[in-house]
C-alpha cells in the first residue's frame, strides 16, 4: 500500500472537492500559459523585427548611437570595404554570420515639387540584395511582416519611402499605395472655392503617372563639406513600415545613391556595419571576437560594436514590461490557486482527523502523515498542471487558426494574435514548475498541521 | 516479564487554567497472554491509562514498561516505531481506513512494518480466515456491518504479532448478540496469539470474559479481581 496510492484514493474520495480545486488550477494554469504564450509571441516578433532591420550587431564610430544622429558625416567609417571582408573571412565568425551588409543613415528634405510639398526625411542608403536576405531572417519561426523591398535590380536612383512620406509628398495615389490614404487639406472655414493653385497641384496629382509607375522626387541634403546637394529620385514603391513615427520619415535608398548625396566624388563611407547572425543566442561570442578583431586591426578607426537590444531601447522596454504584466499575474493566479489548494488541503484535514490519529496510533511517522498530504496535493497538482497544459495548447491551437488581430499601440497595422504554447517549453516548464511549486506551499502547512495533531485528541475528534 | 509495567504513573490535563488530575499513583502489572480489563466509571481515567499504556500519550510522572522497554521519554518517531512493532489497537468506533478494503487495512500495519508482500499476504489471507471474512475482503468498510468492521479491526490490530492489543469499549457500538460474537473471537484469537489484551469496557460480556479486572476510580485503581474466566484464561 503505497503513498501515492492511499492519497489518490483519499482524492477521490470526495470528488467534488477534488474537482472543484482541479478546475481552479486548470483555469489559472490556462491563463497563465496564454498569456505567457501571447508575450511569447511579442517578445519573439520584436525581437525577429530588430533583427531584421538592425542586425543582432552593429559596429560603428564610437559615439554615433548617441550623438552622431544628425550628422552621420562626422561619424564616417571610411575603411568599411577592409572592415567587411576581415569579418567575412574570420574563420571564427564566418560559421556564426548570416550577412555582413555596410549602411548609411541621412536625413535630408525629401520634395516633391509638382506638388509643391516638401518633408524631412531620415534615409538609409544600403545594399538591396543583403537587405532582403536580412529580412529573412526568421530563427524563432514567428509570422513576419517583412517585404523585400523592391529596390533590388532597380536603378540607382530609385527609392522606396514609409506610406507616412507619400502621403506628406501626395504621392499616394500615383503610386497606388495600399494603407496610403492621401492627405486632405484643411477645411476653407468660409466654404470658398479651392485657390487655383492648390485645384492645379490636385489635377495634376490626377493626371499623374499611372499607379505603379513611380514618380520623381528630389531629395536635398548636407554633404560632408556642408554644402547642399540634391538628387533626383524615383519614388517606386511606398511601404508602411508598421510604426507610424518611422512611416512618417522612412526613405530607402542605394547605398550608392546615398553616398553620392553625401560624398560626392570623395571617398564614400558608411555609418555602421550591420552583422546577422544565424542565432541571436552567438551574440555573446561573436561580439566578443568582434571585438578583438577590430581592437587588432582597427584600432585607429575608434569603433564600438552595439547590439541591437542596446539599438533598440524599445525591445528591452517592451520586454520588461511584458514581463512586469506576465510576473504580475502569475503572482495573481498563483495566490488564488494557493488558497483554493490550502482550503482543500485543511479542509480534509479536519475531515481526516480521526483517521490521523488511527494511522499515527498505528505507527505512522510524523513524516508519513505529513508526506501523505504533500502527496494527495502533488497528485492534484500534476493532474492540474497536465489538463492545464492540454487546455491551453488546445486553446492556443484555436486562438492561432482564429484570424483575431489587433493594432499594437504605435502602429498602423494590425497583427494577427498569436499565442506560442506549445512551442515554448521554456515557459511550459516554468509554468508547471510553478504550479507543482505553488501546489506543495499549498500543502505543507495543512500537512504539517496534520502531523503535529496530538493522537489522542485526534482519535477523540468527532 | 509483564508486557506492560507501571510505576507510580501520573497524568494531569491542563483545562483552561485548571489542571484537572486525570491519573494518579498508578502501579499495575499486565500478565502475559492475560485478557484484561479496565473497569469504572465514565470519566474515571480508563480510556487515559489505556491510552498511556498504548504509547499514544505519555504521563507527566512515573514509569511505563512496554515489552520490555521504558517507553515515557522515547522520541516521537521510535514511539511510533515501537507501536507498530509492538501495540494493536481496536477502537470503540473501528476506525478501518475508508479508502481502504478490508483486506488493505488489515494489511497496512503489516506495510508500515516493512513486511515483504509474500509475508503480508500469507499474514493477511489467515488473519481474514479466522475473523471469518475472507469472503469480504474487497469490501470497502462502508459496504460492511458494525461486526464485521470490528472483526476488521480485531484482525488488523493481530496483523504485526503484536504483544498487546489495547481495546477501547471494542462492543460499545454493537448490539448484544454481535458484542458476544467479538468478544469469543478476541478471546479465541488472544488465546491463539498469546497475545495479552487490555479492554476498557463497562460491558458486563467483557467482564465476564476477563482474566483480570482492574477497578478505577476518580484516576486511582481501586481494586484488581480475577475475572470469573481466570481458570480458562490466565496462563
Amino acid at each position: 500500500m503505497s503513498t501515492w496510492s492511499l492519497a489518490l484514493r483519499n482524492l477521490l474520495r470526495n470528488r467534488r472537492r477534488s474537482l472543484t480545486t482541479l478546475l481552479a488550477m486548470v483555469v489559472g494554469l490556462v491563463a497563465i500559459l496564454l498569456f505567457g504564450g501571447y508575450r511569447s509571441n511579442i517578445i519573439y516578433g520584436t525581437q525577429t523585427g530588430f533583427v531584421q532591420q538592425t542586425g543582432h550587431l552593429q559596429i560603428q564610430r564610437r559615439g554615433y548611437f548617441l550623438d552622431g544622429g544628425d550628422n552621420p558625416t562626422a561619424y564616417g567609417i571610411a575603411d568599411y570595404p577592409r572592415l567587411l571582408e576581415r569579418i567575412r573571412q574570420d574563420p571564427v565568425l564566418a560559421p556564426m554570420l548570416a550577412i555582413a551588409t555596410p549602411t548609411l543613415q541621412l536625413g535630408g528634405i525629401a520634395g516633391n515639387f509638382a506638388a509643391g510639398v516638401s518633408r524631412s526625411v531620415m534615409a538609409t542608403g544600403l545594399i538591396p540584395e543583403d537587405r532582403n536576405r536580412m529580412m529573412e531572417w526568421n530563427d524563432l519561426g514567428v509570422v513576419s511582416y517583412a517585404r523585400p523591398l523592391p529596390l533590388a535590380g532597380a536603378p540607382g536612383d530609385t527609392v522606396v519611402i514609409g506610406t507616412g512620406v507619400a502621403r506628406k509628398l501626395r504621392l499616394c495615389a500615383l503610386l497606388d499605395a495600399p494603407d496610403c490614404q492621401p492627405a486632405s487639406p484643411p477645411a476653407t472655414p468660409d466654404g470658398t472655392a479651392l485657390p487655383d493653385d492648390i485645384a492645379a497641384l490636385s489635377s495634376l496629382e490626377k493626371a499623374g503617372p499611372a499607379p505603379g509607375a513611380g514618380h520623381r522626387i528630389e531629395m536635398l541634403a548636407a554633404t560632408a563639406r556642408g554644402a547642399p546637394n540634391v538628387a533626383s529620385l524615383n519614388v517606386i514603391q511606398a511601404s508602411n513600415m508598421g510604426i507610424k513615427a518611422l512611416d512618417d520619415v522612412y526613405m530607402a535608398m542605394h547605398l550608392t545613391q546615398a553616398q553620392r548625396l553625401i560624398f560626392g566624388a570623395g571617398t564614400p563611407q558608411v555609418t555602421a556595419i550591420l552583422i546577422q547572425l544565424h542565432h541571436t543566442g552567438q551574440i555573446p561570442a561573436a561580439r566578443e571576437h568582434l571585438g578583438r578583431l577590430l581592437a587588432e586591426d582597427f584600432k585607429e578607426a575608434d569603433l564600438e560594436i552595439l547590439d541591437f537590444d542596446t539599438l533598440n531601447p524599445i525591445y528591452r522596454q517592451t520586454n520588461e514590461f511584458m514581463d512586469s504584466m506576465f510576473s504580475f499575474i502569475a503572482l495573481l493566479i498563483g495566490v488564488i490557486v494557493l488558497f483554493t489548494i490550502g482550503n482543500t488541503m485543511s479542509t480534509a484535514v479536519v475531515e481526516r482527523t480521526t483517521e490521523i490519529g488511527t494511522l499515527r496510533a498505528m505507527g505512522l511517522r510524523r513524516a508519513g502523515i505529513r508526506r501523505l498530504f504533500v502527496c494527495e496535493a502533488l497528485l492534484l497538482g500534476a493532474a492540474g498542471s497536465a489538463l492545464g497544459v492540454l487546455c491551453a495548447v488546445l486553446i492556443a491551437y484555436a486562438i492561432n487558426h482564429s484570424g483575431w488581430s489587433w493594432t499594437p499601440p504605435g502602429y498602423s497595422y494590425a497583427y494577427l494574435i498569436l499565442v506560442r504554447v506549445g512551442e515554448d517549453p521554456g515557459l511550459l516548464i516554468g509554468s508547471v514548475a510553478g504550479m507543482l511549486s505553488v501546489t506543495l506551499l499549498s500543502a505543507w502547512w495543512p500537512a504539517r498541521r496534520a502531523a503535529r495533531l496530538v493522537i489522542v485528541d485526534a482519535l477523540r475528534h468527532a | 516479564m509483564h508486557p506492560v509495567s507501571l510505576r507510580q504513573v501520573g497524568k494531569t490535563y491542563r483545562l483552561g487554567s485548571v489542571d484537572v488530575p486525570a491519573l494518579s499513583d498508578i502501579t499495575l502489572d499486565i500478565h502475559q497472554g492475560a485478557f484484561t480489563v479496565l473497569a469504572g466509571p465514565s470519566g474515571s481515567g480508563k480510556t487515559t491509562l489505556l491510552n498511556l499504556i498504548g504509547c499514544i500519550d505519555t504521563p507527566d510522572q512515573g514509569e511505563i514498561t512496554v515489552a520490555g522497554q521504558q517507553v515515557q521519554s522515547m522520541p516521537d518517531d521510535a514511539l511510533s516505531d515501537f507501536r507498530a512493532r509492538h501495540i494493536g489497537f481496536i477502537f470503540q468506533n473501528f476506525n478501518l481506513i475508508p479508502v481502504l478494503s478490508a483486506r488493505e487495512n488489515v494489511e497496512y500495519p503489516l506495510a508500515l512494518a516493512g513486511v515483504a508482500a509474500g509475508e503480508r499476504r500469507r499474514r493477511v489471507d489467515a488473519l481474514l480466515d479466522a475473523v471469518e471474512l475472507s469472503d469480504r475482503q474487497r469490501n470497502l468498510p462502508a459496504q460492511l456491518s458494525g461486526g464485521q468492521r470490528q472483526r476488521v479491526a480485531i484482525a488488523r490490530a493481530l496483523a504485526t504479532a503484536p504483544r498487546l492489543v489495547l481495546a477501547d469499549e471494542p462492543t460499545a457500538n454493537l448490539d448484544s448478540h454481535t458484542g458476544a460474537a467479538i468478544i469469543a473471537l478476541m478471546r479465541r484469537l488472544q488465546r491463539e496469539e498469546d497475545v495479552s489484551f487490555v479492554f476498557s469496557s463497562h460491558d458486563p460480556q467483557v467482564h465476564a470474559e476477563a482474566d483480570e479486572i482492574i477497578f478505577i476510580r476518580d484516576g486511582r485503581i481501586t481494586g484488581i479481581e480475577a475475572g470469573r474466566n481466570t481458570a480458562g484464561g490466565r496462563p
